[in-house]
C-alpha cells in the first residue's frame, strides 16, 4: 500500500481551501466593494412610478382663486393586455378608425415596450371620458389614468398666468438647479414661468417591484422608501381680476395693453395684453390645436404686450421731459412760448395741434410741441454743461431713476428695458459736435425714445408718488415661503428714488396732469368725482415705410393727493390718444376706485370701447390671407382624400369583399377640420423675439 | 459482528449533520425563487406543485435511501462494484439507443410517470466505486505508469460517452478523478502539466499571438541562461527546453484555434471567451458553418449578468429572506437549478455566502479527513473520489455564477433543485458514511 503518499493529502486539502479563498475573494468584489450591481439591479428590478403634484393656485388681492387646477383623464393602454377588445366601440367613442387603432398600439409598444401602459388618447373631454368609463370593462388593457389640469375660473389674464406645457429634452437639459423628467410639465411664460420653481410642487416617486417582463409585481418594502407628492405654494397677487377682466373687454378687438399699478406697493393691479386669449382653451384636450393656430395669428397674442415690446411713448414722455427742465432751472413755470401750428426752431417742421400761447401747465394740458421742443432744447444746451453730450447724459440720469432705460426687474418673465439713447450714440451718428436739434423728436417722446408700457406706468406712479416707486410686481406673498422663496419677493420691498427733485416740481407737473383731464386733451373722459391726473400720447408711425395710422397712448393716475392707481394705456394704429387710450384708462381708473361703474353714460362708453373694432389693416388682411391659404389647402387635401376613398372602395369592391367603414365618403365628412402644421411649442420664444423686434421697423416721425 | 449492533454505530455525526443543513438550506432557497406575495404557501405548499414541496418531497425519499444504505453490508459495495461500473456504461450506451431529449440532449431514460433517469448522474458513483476497487486490488502497484492508464481509462470512459450525449458538463466532472488518482500516486507534473496547459489557453486567448510567441522566447530564453551551468554538463537540459518551448508555441498558435474552432461547439467557445471577458467569432465555428450548432451569444451574456447582479446586490448582509428584488423579479433564469446561488448571494448577501462555502469547505475537509482514517484502500480511495466529486460541482457551480468559469450545466450539489442530483449526492454520501462505519475493516 502506497502509504508513502499521505503527504498528498496535505497538498489536496490546500487545494481545496485555495480554491474557496478564490470564490470568496470574487464574492468580496461582487458584494462588497463594487457598487455597480447594485446599482444595476435597482435600475433593473425597481419600478419607479412619478405621482405629478399639483401645481400651486393663485389668488388676486381680494383672494379669490383665479388659477386652480382641475382632473382630467387620460386613456392609457396596456399591449400585452389588451385582448381583442370591443375595437369598433372604442374606435366611435374617439372618433378614429380601426386603422388609426392599430397604429396607436404599435406605436404605444415601440415607445414604450409591450408591458408598459403608454398613453393612448390624452386629455379627454368630459363627455369621452363619461362615455369611456361607462364602457370600460369592455376595453381589457385600457385604463384611464389621472391628470392634473390647470382651470381657469375667470377665464381672464392669460397673458398673466402665461402657460404650462410638458417638457422637452432641451429644457431638461437647460434647467440646472430643478431636475426634470419626460412627461413633466412646467411653466412657459407668465408667473408660471417666473414661480415655475414655487408653483411646480414636489414629484412623488412611488416604487413597484418589476419581474423580468416589466409587469409590476407589487409594492417595494411595503411603500417604505415611496415619496408622496407636495402641491406647489399658492401665491397671492396684487391683481384684481375684476378689473382684469374689464380690461380685456375693453381691450377686446384691439390690439395694444393696459398696465395699473398701485403707486403705494408697486403692486400691478392689472395687465392686460390684446388679443389675448382664452387660456382654458389650449390647456385642455384641443389644446395643442389651439396653441398652434395661436402661434400663426398674425396679431402674436403670445407677445406680452405690456412688457415683451417697446414703444415710443409719445407725449406722455412730454412729464419726464418737464420734470426735468424745472428740477435743473433752465425754465420755471411762468415761462411762456407761443405755438402757431408749428415749430420751426431746427430748420424743419414739427407739428402741434393746439395753437396758442401757453405758460407750463396749460402746455401740458394741452400737449404743446413747440413748448416742450424748446424745453427739452434749454436742457440739453444748458450752459452749466460743456456740451450736449453731458448734458444728455445728465438727463437721462434722471430718465433712469424713474426706471425707464433698463428693465425694471418686475416679475414678469422677457422683460424688454426700452430705450433711453445715450449720448455716445449719437456721437457715432453725428460726430462729437451734435446739438440739440439733431435729437429734438426725443423731447416729444419720439425718435429714438423707447419704453415698455410697465415703465409708462411705472413712471406714472412714480411722479404720483412724487419721486419713488416700488419695482411693479404681481407677487404680493407666497403661501408657506420658505427662505428661498422670501428672496425671490426681496426686490420688490426696496424703495426706489429718483434723483433729488423738489416736490414743488411734482406738484407743477400734477397741476399741468390735472388740467389734462379738466381742460386739455383728455376733458372728454373725466371721471366723475375723482381728480385724476393724466397725459395722452399721439405716436405717428410706420411699418416698412408706409405711415399707419397713430399708436394711441395714455398715462394718468389716481386721485391726486392719495393716488392708488397708477395707470398706461396703449392701443397700436387706434388713433389720437383722446380717442381710444384715454377713454379706456378712465373707465378702469373708476372701476378700480369706485368698484364698479354706477353712472350708465359711463356704462355705455364701456360697451361703445368694447365694441370697438380697432385691429390694424394689415393685420386684417394677413389673417384673411391666411385664411384663404388654409381653406384652399383644405379643399386640396379633401380632394386627395376623396380620391383616395375612390380608389380603395374600388379596390375593395374588386376583391368582393365587405369593407368595415362601408361608407368612406362620409367617414370623410365626419372629419373634424384638419390641423395647421403645429410648430413646436418651443418656438414660442422664437415667435416674441421675431415679434417685438417690429417695433424697431416702426420708423416713427414726430408731430 | 454482531447482528442487532445499531446503525448507527460508527456513523460520522458531523458528516450527516452537515448534509441536513445543506438539504434545508436547498430547500429555503427554492422557497425563495418559488415565492410569491399574496399566494397561500401553506396551501401552495401540500398542493405538492411547487418545486420546493417536490424538493422536500425527494429529501423524504432521500432520508429512506440513506437509512437503506446504512443498514446495507459493506462488503456489497466491494462485491458488485465493477457489476455497477458495467450496468451503469450499459445504462449510457442505453440512451443512445432508447433515449429521450430533455433540454438539446438525449441522455435521459424514461421510467415512466414523468420521471426521467441520467444514466451519467449515476455512473459517477459508479465509476468512483470501479475506481476504488481497482485501485484498491491486491497486487496493484499504481505507481506503474500501465496502472494509471487503465485507472484514468475506467474514469474517462463515462467522460467520453457523456461528451457524445453533448453533456459536456457532465462530462467535466469526471476528470476530477484526478485528484483522487494524485492522491493514490499519480505523478504530480501530471497536474502541474493540466495547470500550465489551462493557464496557456487563456494567456492564448488574451494576448496577441505573436506578442505571446514572443513572451515564451524569452522565458525559454531566460530559464536557459539561469540554467546555462546545467547545460554546460548536460547538453539534454538545453534540447528539453527548446523542445518544451515547441510545444509551447505549438498549442498557442495551432492547438489551442483549432479545438476553439473544430472540437467546440459554437455556444462552448463562447462561453468560455465570456469567462475571460471576451466575445467569440462564431464565423470561425466549423460546427457553426455546418449549420449543426445553435448560437445563444445573447443569452448566455445575459444569464451570467443577471447572476452576477443579483449577487452583487446583495451586499454585505443581503436584502433578507424573501426580499431578492432580483429573485422575485426572475430576472436570473433557471434559478431554482443551475443558478441557485444567487437567491442565497441576494437574499443573505456576502456574510450568507462566506458561512454557506464554510459549511461546504467543511464538509471537504471532513471527507478528506475521514479518508486518511481508513484502513482500507477502497473506502480511501472512494472517499477521495466522493470528496473530489463534490469540490468539482461546488467550484464550478459557485464560479459560474460569480463569473469565474464559464457557464455549464453543473449542479450545487445538495442545493440545486433536482431529484436525480440530490438522490445522486445522498447516495454518494452515505455509501462513504457506511463505508467510514466499518472503518476498521479491511475491504477489497
Amino acid at each position: 500500500m502506497p502509504v508513502y503518499n499521505q503527504s498528498r493529502s496535505r497538498v489536496i486539502q490546500i487545494i481545496f481551501v485555495s480554491v474557496f479563498l478564490i470564490i470568496v475573494a470574487q464574492l468580496l468584489h461582487l458584494q462588497i466593494f463594487s457598487n455597480q450591481y447594485k446599482i444595476e439591479a435597482e435600475n433593473i428590478a425597481i419600478f419607479r412610478k412619478t405621482i405629478y403634484p399639483s401645481r400651486g393656485l393663485v389668488y388676486d388681492r381680494k383672494h379669490r382663486a383665479i388659477l386652480e387646477n382641475t382632473v382630467m383623464y387620460d386613456l392609457e393602454v396596456t399591449p400585452s393586455e389588451v385582448k381583442s377588445p370591443d375595437t369598433l366601440t372604442l374606435c366611435n367613442i374617439l372618433g378614429i378608425d380601426t386603422v388609426e387603432f392599430k397604429k396607436r398600439v404599435r406605436s404605444a409598444i415601440i415607445k414604450n415596450s409591450y408591458f408598459k401602459p403608454s398613453v393612448f388618447e390624452s386629455l379627454l373631454t368630459p363627455e369621452t371620458y363619461a362615455r369611456i368609463n361607462e364602457n370600460l370593462y369592455k376595453f381589457p388593457g385600457f385604463t384611464l389614468n389621472e391628470r392634473p389640469v390647470r382651470d381657469y375660473p375667470y377665464d381672464a389674464g392669460s397673458v398673466v398666468f402665461g402657460y404650462v406645457s410638458e417638457v422637452d429634452s432641451n429644457y431638461i437639459k437647460n434647467s440646472k438647479d430643478v431636475k426634470y423628467e419626460i412627461g413633466d410639465y412646467a411653466g412657459k411664460t407668465g408667473l408660471e414661468r417666473e414661480y415655475e420653481k414655487v408653483l411646480m410642487g414636489t414629484r412623488g416617486v412611488k416604487r413597484f417591484l418589476r419581474d423580468t417582463h416589466g409587469r409590476i409585481q407589487g409594492s417595494y418594502e411595503n411603500g417604505a422608501f415611496d415619496t408622496a407628492a407636495v402641491t406647489g405654494k399658492s401665491l397671492h397677487l396684487s391683481l384684481d381680476i375684476e378689473l382684469q377682466q374689464l380690461g380685456e373687454k375693453l381691450m377686446n378687438n384691439k390690439v395694444g395693453s393696459i398696465v395699473a399699478i398701485d403707486p403705494r406697493t408697486g403692486g400691478i393691479l392689472c395687465m392686460v395684453s390684446s388679443p389675448t386669449y382664452d387660456p382654458q382653451s389650449i390647456a385642455g384636450p384641443e389644446g395643442r390645436k389651439r396653441f398652434a393656430e395661436l402661434q400663426v395669428d398674425p396679431r402674436s397674442p403670445f407677445i406680452n404686450r405690456a412688457v415683451n415690446a417697446r414703444y415710443s411713448p409719445g407725449s406722455t414722455f412730454k412729464t419726464i421731459v418737464g420734470t426735468v427742465a424745472l428740477t435743473e432751472g433752465v425754465i420755471d413755470d411762468k415761462m411762456t412760448t407761443t405755438c402757431t401750428g408749428a415749430y420751426w426752431g431746427c430748420g424743419r417742421r414739427l407739428g402741434c395741434l393746439d395753437p396758442g400761447t401757453f405758460a407750463f401747465r396749460e402746455a401740458v394740458a394741452h400737449s404743446c410741441n413747440t413748448y416742450f421742443a424748446i424745453t427739452f432744447r434749454k436742457v440739453i444746451d444748458d450752459p452749466k454743461f460743456p456740451n450736449a453730450s453731458a448734458a444728455l447724459a445728465n438727463f437721462n440720469r434722471y430718465a433712469y431713476s424713474f426706471g425707464l432705460g433698463r428693465p425694471l426687474g418686475t416679475d414678469v418673465p422677457f422683460e424688454k428695458g426700452g430705450n433711453i439713447p445715450v449720448p455716445s450714440y449719437y456721437d457715432k451718428i453725428f460726430g462729437p459736435r451734435w446739438v440739440s436739434c439733431n435729437i429734438i423728436s426725443n423731447a416729444i417722446g419720439q425718435g429714438e425714445v423707447q419704453t415698455t408700457l410697465m415703465q409708462l406706468a411705472n413712471a406714472m406712479a412714480t411722479i404720483a408718488n412724487k419721486g419713488w416707486y416700488y419695482t411693479p410686481h404681481l407677487v404680493d406673498s407666497i403661501e408657506n415661503a420658505d427662505n428661498e422663496d422670501e428672496h425671490m419677493l426681496d426686490s420688490f420691498k426696496v424703495k426706489h428714488h429718483t434723483l433729488d427733485i423738489p416736490e414743488h416740481v411734482f406738484d407743477i407737473v400734477q397741476d399741468g396732469m390735472q388740467e389734462v383731464m379738466e381742460f386739455g386733451t383728455g376733458s372728454a373722459v373725466q371721471v366723475p368725482g375723482i381728480v385724476v391726473c393724466g397725459k395722452t400720447g399721439t405716436v405717428q408711425n410706420s411699418l416698412n415705410g408706409v405711415k399707419l395710422p397713430d399708436h394711441s397712448f395714455f398715462g394718468a393716475f389716481a386721485p391726486r393727493g392719495a393716488p392708488r392707481i397708477a395707470i398706461a394705456v396703449m392701443c397700436e394704429n387706434a388713433g389720437m390718444g383722446s380717442q381710444a387710450a384715454a377713454p379706456i384708462a378712465s373707465l378702469m381708473i373708476e372701476k378700480y376706485l369706485k368698484d364698479s361703474i354706477p353712472e350708465p353714460d359711463r356704462q355705455a362708453l364701456v360697451e361703445q370701447m368694447a365694441a370697438k373694432n380697432l385691429i390694424p389693416k394689415y393685420m386684417l388682411q394677413e389673417m384673411q390671407a391666411q385664411d384663404s391659404a388654409r381653406r384652399a389647402r383644405q379643399e386640396k387635401i379633401l380632394q386627395q382624400k376623396l380620391e383616395k376613398a375612390k380608389k380603395d372602395s374600388a379596390h375593395i369592391n374588386a376583391v368582393s369583399r365587405p369593407a368595415a367603414n362601408a361608407n368612406p365618403v362620409s367617414l370623410l365628412t365626419n372629419k373634424k377640420t384638419p390641423a395647421k402644421k403645429a410648430k413646436s411649442l418651443t418656438d414660442t420664444d422664437m415667435t416674441l423675439v421675431r415679434r417685438n423686434e417690429k417695433p424697431k421697423n416702426t420708423k416713427t416721425t414726430g408731430i | 459482528m454482531t447482528y442487532n449492533k445499531p446503525i448507527s454505530k460508527g456513523v460520522d455525526w458531523l458528516v450527516v449533520f452537515l448534509y441536513a443543513v445543506l438539504v434545508a438550506i436547498g430547500i429555503l432557497c427554492i422557497f425563495m425563487v418559488e415565492y410569491k406575495p399574496g399566494v397561500n404557501v401553506i396551501s401552495a405548499f401540500l398542493s405538492g406543485k411547487t418545486s420546493y414541496s417536490k424538493q422536500l418531497m425527494f429529501a423524504g425519499i432521500c432520508v429512506i435511501l440513506a437509512t437503506f444504505i446504512l443498514l446495507s453490508d459493506s462488503k456489497l459495495y466491494t462485491a458488485f462494484a465493477n457489476l455497477f461500473y458495467v450496468l451503469g456504461i450499459g445504462l449510457m450506451m442505453a440512451t443512445f439507443v432508447i433515449g429521450k431529449s430533455v433540454n438539446g440532449s438525449k441522455s435521459w431514460i424514461p421510467l415512466g410517470g414523468g420521471f426521467n433517469l441520467q444514466p451519467a448522474e449515476l455512473c459517477k458513483i459508479f465509476t468512483a466505486l470501479a475506481l476504488a476497487k481497482y485501485i484498491s486490488l491486491q497486487d496493484m502497484d499504481f505507481s506503474k505508469t500501465r496502472s494509471q492508464i487503465i485507472a484514468a481509462g475506467i474514469a474517462l470512459f463515462p467522460a467520453v460517452l457523456s461528451r457524445l450525449q453533448h453533456e459536456t458538463g457532465l462530462a467535466l466532472v469526471y476528470l476530477c478523478f484526478f485528484i483522487a488518482m494524485y492522491r493514490e500516486g499519480l505523478p504530480p507534473k501530471i497536474l502541474v502539466i493540466g495547470f500550465s496547459f489551462a493557464v496557456l489557453v487563456v494567456a492564448t486567448l488574451l494576448v496577441d499571438k505573436n506578442w505571446l510567441a514572443g513572451i515564451l522566447t524569452v522565458i525559454a530564453g531566460a530559464v536557459a541562461f539561469f540554467m546555462r551551468s546545467l547545460i554546460k554538463r548536460d547538453k539534454a537540459v538545453l534540447i528539453y527546453i527548446i523542445l518544451i518551448w515547441g510545444v509551447c508555441v505549438g498549442i498557442q498558435r495551432f492547438a489551442v484555434p483549432y479545438i476553439f474552432n473544430n472540437v467546440f461547439e459554437c455556444y462552448q467557445s463562447q462561453r468560455i471567451y465570456m469567462a475571460i471577458g471576451l466575445t467569440y467569432d462564431c464565423n470561425e465555428n466549423k460546427a457553426f458553418k455546418n449549420g449543426t450548432s445553435k448560437t445563444q451569444h445573447q443569452t448566455d451574456d445575459y444569464n451570467v449578468r443577471q447572476s452576477k447582479i443579483a449577487i452583487g446586490s446583495g451586499g454585505l448582509a443581503g436584502k433578507g429572506f424573501l426580499k431578492g428584488t432580483q429573485t422575485r423579479g426572475k430576472y436570473v433564469p433557471e434559478q431554482s437549478t443551475d443558478f441557485i446561488f444567487t437567491s442565497l448571494g441576494e437574499a443573505f448577501g456576502f456574510a450568507g455566502c462566506a458561512i454557506f462555502m464554510c459549511l461546504y469547505i467543511a464538509l471537504l475537509l471532513r471527507i478528506v479527513w475521514i479518508a486518511e482514517r481508513q484502513r482500507s484502500t477502497f473506502s480511501r480511495v472512494y472517499a477521495y473520489c466522493v470528496a473530489s466529486i463534490l469540490f468539482f460541482h461546488i467550484t464550478v457551480n459557485v464560479c459560474m455564477t460569480i463569473g469565474l468559469f464559464p457557464s455549464i450545466g453543473i449542479a450545487l450539489p445538495l442545493i440545486s433543485y433536482g431529484g436525480s442530483s440530490l438522490l445522486t449526492f445522498t447516495v454518494l454520501i452515505f455509501i462513504l458514511l457506511r463505508l467510514d462505519a466499518d472503518r476498521q475493516m479491511v475491504l477489497r
